[in-house]
């Protein structure tokens, strides 16, 4: 761990922690434009935050310690992933601990956590919430890994600065059929993880249709606050490891100053047009059936398994 | 004085003392006796274990024990892993089963602190050290026999309890014999062709043995240690038997007996045998990743929460034999280093799965000993009472979903990373087959976490749906002491899992793996704990949670307060509208429709007046296992039907029977004449 490596990783979890809000925002933004609404403005989710970290600290009856750490381990876990994923330069601070299946086991284990959370209060909503919840992950990870599997048998690595780096060094691995197959399947899979459409609605009020919204119900104030900076972080985190693993231009390979700095203009860039595109998508889409997700994983799923056979047999 | 034998002999010395002493000792000091003096077994085996690990090898020759061939010992690197895996499991069970057997008459039963069970639970604890340290066919028999009978008396020791206990014990009797059978005719099939019955002797002589003696001995050893492991699908006793026995009994059975299974396929398959052909390899390969997706797919909807666990089991043991089955096969391609790296990967499995296995098992227990029920739906609120109970289980259930922090995480990341490398191994088969398993792998992933966040959240977290539940009280100090020593198991394997890289690597030379493959690997091994740091990953998410938590506290503004649960103005919400674990698994049954094939029925009552009016509403609904429904029952008919049959040949008739005796003579003269 050196001091550069410390610095590109504090870098990127500031990034992250005061852009995630943004990127949530600038997402809103898009979409109450594109709907004809003149949309809360950029800023809105900051002054969510704000506003909800005055209020006071609630213990809704009977929730234990499993309700009030889930929030903690969801944001920590963003900023550990933010932290390890090459975003910005690929010489992060923890060296091999950056592992692709590592950095995905977390983000699962704080999904994990928030669905003990919606259990432990003991109400219908939570309980359907976690388990609708719980039932994505647990179609979604398979992919997630299989993915993984298909973009690290040429590397020999589930090593996350070595993938990135193979792909800005050879682009042309990039375009392989693999890569693009393990791509789609991906994005598939970001989405379902992130509570977007056609998944779960962010919107939603309706609470038959909830996942994501249903689960954290109970939560308010400070606590809430954390959850929907932990959600949006999740976002950023998840939409910039698919940008770092499918076009990582821009990356700094070297821990330069110039270069750093350079990489994470692009970082930026590259979130907000990614996160910009998902709004503009959202607005023609619409949610799907609870009981049609399984299918939309399924085929993803299906895609990452083409993605390995393929990345075994054009070898 | 070899520390190998020194433990051996000091695990014989209490295994016997304590079986006296259950014979001997009054009821009241019994259990206490016996329990320590299991114990200590337990702590010899282990450190025997780890000696061998550790590189000290031992091999003896009891003549006088067993009539014409005696008893052959030796204790190798491999035997070492299963010994001290083996030996770990009954220290922890036995300090546990120190409380629990004392106070296990929860339910009008006489408790386990009888003579019976308590004379079993060292027996039983004994072949588990036993089985790893044969070292001729006829001695692990024996042992494999000991171990067999003296699990399936503990599995019916409670056969009062219910029908279930003994139905259980009939499917184990019978599967556990047919499985003793065929390793019965395969190892002594390889004997007579080696011409001898010690392991050594037989792996001299295995390169001469006909390739189709040695498929057909391995098909044979695959099928019987196959069914101990639990593999589909020869699983189906073990989601019958695991969870009947007494829970400290379950624990050795799913965390340390089905261990032996994958030792005895290893030491034959790829020691004896030295690996072979690649069919075989690919065949276990197949049925371990089958395994892990259809253990855990039931383990998903099960109610039960032993049940549970024990599928969960017959997940972990696909995973291991996915590692075995990839160990053989680069073996047999050339690629020696990736066969260590896949071996060493099942091996810590084995390790981490015993550890985060005996933590779940012992929790279940204490729950069953606090509430009296082990049916999900009927738990809830357990967090309240049984805070400790709660905490440990949460971190057995972490190791099992297999994520960060957890136990199993290190190992499952590790057949991973063997499976990757695998890219390189030649052969259509080969490269359809591992993306295959890495996909069973990652389903069987992301279904635990599923199956352990119900085991949790419904199961401890939430409000007691039911007052046993709502009584509940954390057991005495003893079954937290034994839990706890578990608990250091885990916590040791999800953070630091790199100290056993180099005794990994010396078990993984001794089962046939050597030359300069085993020592790059476990150059590989050792460098384990650098290449994947647990320790900066969980211990730095961690840190963040306690650093948020105090600046939380600083930015908020006064101290918590209570707050009612939202309950849509309707009034106070009741246990009754919680989400239970059947609901919890309700959109994955779903999902899994096709595969699980579940039963429900709707009953629906009216009243006599009208049809419109309901008076009641039933329903049920039961998952049976598939495998089990399609493919035991037709056997098991045809069985029957064969025996209704040949009931016409036997029809009391003394001169009949005479007839066939003379016939059955006749024939064999006949056969042997046209052999000679």
């Amino acid at each position: 761990m050196t001091t550069s490596s410390v610095v590109i990783s504090a870098l990127q979890v500031t990034l992250v922690l005061a852009g995630a809000p943004l990127l949530t925002g600038l997402m809103r933004q898009v979409r109450a434009r594109l709907e004809g609404r003149a949309g809360g403005g950029v800023l809105q989710p900051w002054r969510d935050v704000r506003k909800l970290l005055r209020k006071a600290r609630l213990d809704p009856e009977g929730t234990g310690p499993a309700f009030r750490t889930a929030p903690l381990i969801g944001v920590a876990a963003a900023i550990m992933a933010a932290a390890a994923i090459p975003l910005a330069a690929t010489g992060t601070a923890l060296g091999s601990g950056a592992d692709l299946i590592a950095v995905i086991g977390l983000l699962t284990l704080a999904s994990a956590m928030l669905a003990l959370a919606g259990l432990d209060t003991a109400t219908a909503f939570g309980g359907m919430g976690a388990s609708r919840e719980m039932t994505i992950t647990a179609l979604a990870e398979p992919t997630i890994l299989m993915a993984v599997f298909a973009l690290s048998t040429r590397i020999g690595s589930t090593d996350l600065p070595a993938i990135v780096t193979a792909g800005i060094t050879d682009g042309a691995r990039l375009a392989s059929p693999a890569s693009l197959l393990a791509a789609v399947a991906l994005a598939v899979v970001v989405l379902a993880e992130t509570g977007r459409l056609p998944v779960d609605n962010p919107a939603t009020h309706l609470e038959l249709t909830m996942v994501h919204e249903a689960m954290v119900l109970e939560y308010s104030g400070p606590d809430l606050a954390l959850v929907e900076l932990g959600a949006s972080m999740r976002l950023a985190v998840l939409l910039g490891l698919w940008a770092s693993l499918f076009a990582p231009w821009g990356i700094a390979t070297t821990a330069g100053a110039a270069a750093v700095v350079l990489g994470a203009g692009v970082f930026a860039a590259k979130l907000a047009l990614l996160g910009a595109a998902l709004a503009a998508g959202e607005v023609f889409t619409a949610k799907l059936r609870l009981f049609r997700v399984p299918e939309l994983l399924a085929g993803s799923f299906l895609l990452a398994v083409l993605a390995v056979t393929a990345s075994f047999f054009l070898n | 004085m070899n520390p190998v034998a020194l433990g051996l002999a000091v695990a014989s010395a209490a295994g016997a003392l304590a079986v006296a002493a259950a014979l001997l000792a009054p009821a009241r000091v019994r259990v206490a006796l016996v329990g320590v003096l299991t114990a200590v077994l337990g702590a010899a085996g282990m450190a025997a274990g780890g000696a061998a690990l550790a590189g000290h090898i031992f091999t003896a020759h009891v003549s006088q024990l067993l009539p014409l061939a005696g008893v052959y010992l030796a204790v190798d690197a491999l035997s070492g892993v299963f010994l001290s895996v083996g030996g770990a499991v009954v220290l922890a069970a036995s300090v546990y089963g120190i409380g629990y057997f004392r106070h296990s008459g929860h339910n009008g039963h006489s408790g386990g602190n009888g003579r019976a069970i308590q004379v079993l639970w060292p027996v039983f604890a004994f072949s588990l050290v036993l089985v790893p340290a044969a070292a001729s066919v006829s001695t692990l028999l024996v042992a494999w026999e000991l171990m067999a009978v003296s699990s399936l008396l503990l599995v019916v020791s409670e056969h009062r309890r219910s029908a279930q206990v003994r139905s259980a014990g009939v499917w184990y009797a019978v599967m556990t014999h047919l499985g003793l059978v065929t390793i019965l005719i395969g190892l002594v099939w390889l004997a007579s062709a080696a011409r001898t019955e010690t392991f050594a002797g037989i792996a001299a002589a295995a390169p001469g043995i006909s390739p189709v003696v040695r498929g057909g001995v391995f098909v044979l050893v695959l099928a019987g240690f196959g069914s101990k492991a639990g593999m589909v699908p020869l699983h189906a006793w073990l989601p019958r038997a695991h969870p009947e026995a007494p829970s400290p009994a379950s624990a050795l059975m799913s965390a340390a007996m089905v261990n032996l299974g994958v030792y005895g396929l290893v030491r034959v398959g790829l020691d004896l045998l030295g690996g072979g052909s690649r069919w075989w390899w690919l065949l276990v390969l197949l049925l371990g990743s089958l395994s892990a997706v259809y253990g855990i797919l039931q383990a998903s909807v099960a109610n039960d929460l032993k049940r549970l666990l024990a599928y969960s089991t017959v997940e972990n043991l696909g995973l291991i034999l996915v590692g075995v089955g990839a160990a053989g096969v680069f073996k047999d391609s050339g690629f020696p280093v990736l066969a260590a790296l896949a071996l060493a990967a099942a091996l810590l499995h084995t390790m981490t799965h015993a550890a985060f296995k005996t933590l779940l098992f012992l929790g279940a227990g204490s729950v069953l000993h606090a509430t009296g029920t082990r049916d999900l739906d009927d738990l809830g609120g357990l967090r309240a009472r049984m805070p400790v109970t709660t905490g440990l289980f949460a971190l057995g259930a972490l190791g099992a979903a297999a994520l960060p922090g957890g136990a199993g995480f290190p190992s499952e990341w590790l057949l991973l990373q063997s499976l990757i490398h695998g890219l390189v191994v030649p052969g259509v088969t080969v490269v359809v087959l591992l993306p295959v398993a890495v996909g069973a792998i990652a389903l069987s992933a992301g279904l635990a976490v599923a199956a352990f966040v119900k085991a949790l959240g419904t199961g401890f977290l939430a409000k007691s749906r039911t007052p046993a539940a709502e009584h509940a009280h954390e057991p005495p100090p003893a079954m937290l002491a034994g839990m706890g020593l578990a608990a250091l198991a885990c916590a040791g394997f999800a953070l630091v899992p790199g100290l056993v890289g180099p005794l990994l690597g010396r078990a993984v030379a001794a089962a046939g793996l050597g030359g300069a493959g085993a020592d790059q690997a476990a150059g590989r091994l050792s460098a384990l704990g650098s290449t994947l740091s647990p320790l900066l990953v969980v211990g730095g998410a961690l840190l963040l949670v306690v650093l948020l938590r105090v600046l939380m506290r600083l930015v908020a503004r006064g101290p918590r307060r209570a707050a009612p649960l939202w309950d849509c103005g309707a009034g106070p919400l009741t246990p009754r509208m919680e989400y239970t674990a059947t609901s919890f698994a309700e959109p994955l049954q779903r999902v899994f429709d096709n595969v699980l094939a579940p039963e429900s029925d709707l009953d629906v009552t009216a009243y006599t007046e009208s049809a419109y009016l309901v008076e009641r509403v039933a329903y049920s609904r039961a998952v049976p296992d598939r495998v089990e429904h399609r493919l035991y029952t037709p056997v098991i008919g045809a069985v029957r039907r064969a025996g209704t049959a040949s009931r016409a040949l036997a029809n009391g008739s003394v001169h009949r029977y005479l007839g066939y005796g003379f016939a059955s003579v006749i024939v064999l003269l006949l056969v042997l004449a046209a052999a000679q």
